[in-house]
């Protein structure tokens, strides 16, 4: 599923990552537990949270994720989504909450992650 | 570097409570083994767990040392501290156990997931501990030929 397309079903404000917008992304993974999210990503993965500090972004270019998309209105102060900028890793935010955000891109055929054996 | 005999090493020093720098060390471990030309599924797994043991190193010690050593056959990551060391290294390495402090849990660490995810990632993991002592952790990761 392409970064577009998520933004348009989760009716998302794209932050920063025009040029990525048609990137393609393989599987979705929600938490808002730092060690959730290192022991289920995935490269070319969204990674959908509510954590808005700058340490998820670390984590998201530790773990090459392509997108984040922070739920429940949820806005990163502007440091953190530059820091997402030059790491070239896009950022949105939704209204919808974890479970209505996870859900619309579940049902639009967006796999979740499962833990790497 | 197919073939060639080489053997580096980096340290890094990690201070407790340091969260403003946490993950740059392991960032770091990322960039030298993507240099040294590691199989990217396996960088992936080293550095997620470097990364769980430098915030071990921020959250739970009095601050310590992350190393990483690279031959042609092995990596190995290392995190050494001074203290205070774990009671109980069973209890501590089951999935869910977690001393986090408030001030961590606040940005999403201390799911007591840490140390079990360091094992599932490693092929192979040493823990010493003794508690007014320190804890040694040792993480070895084998290069499969190609
Ligand atoms: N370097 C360390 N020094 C002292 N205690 C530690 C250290 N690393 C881990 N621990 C203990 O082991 C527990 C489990 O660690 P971990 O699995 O990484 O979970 P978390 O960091 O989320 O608490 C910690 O809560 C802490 O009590
Ligand atoms: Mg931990």
């Amino acid at each position: 599923m392409k970064i577009e397309e998520i933004r348009d079903l989760l009716n998302a404000s794209l932050l920063t990552g025009q040029e990525l917008l048609d990137r393609e992304v393989f599987s979705a993974c929600a938490s808002d537990l730092m060690s959730d999210i290192l022991s289920y990503v995935k490269n070319q993965t969204v990674l959908l949270t509510g954590l808005t500090n700058a340490h998820v972004i670390k984590m998201a270019e530790i773990l090459e994720v392509t997108a984040i998309v922070f739920v429940g209105g949820r806005r990163p102060a502007d440091e953190v989504v530059d820091m997402a900028r030059k790491m070239g890793i896009a950022v949105l935010t939704t209204e919808y909450t974890m479970y209505e955000a996870c859900g619309r891109l579940y049902s639009a055929g967006l796999p979740g992650c499962t833990r790497e054996s | 570097m197919a073939g060639g005999y080489y053997s580096i090493e980096q340290v890094f020093h990690i201070k407790a409570g340091d969260f403003a720098s946490a993950g740059e060390a392991s960032s770091q471990i990322k960039k030298t083994l993507k240099q040294l030309g590691i199989d990217s599924t396996l960088v992936r797994r080293v550095t997620i767990a470097a990364y769980e043991a430098e915030m071990n190193l921020i959250i739970h010690s009095i601050g310590g040392e992350l190393k990483l050593k690279v031959t042609p056959q092995s990596i190995i990551v290392t995190a050494e501290d001074k203290g205070p060391g774990i009671p109980d290294i069973d209890l501590a390495m089951q999935e869910g156990y977690s001393t986090a402090p408030e001030i961590a849990r606040e940005l999403g660490f201390g799911a007591g997931m840490g140390l079990p995810n360091i094992k599932r990632n490693a092929d192979r993991l040493n823990i010493q501990s003794k508690v007014g002592e320190g804890t040694l952790l040792e993480i070895y990761f084998d290069i499969k030929a190609r």
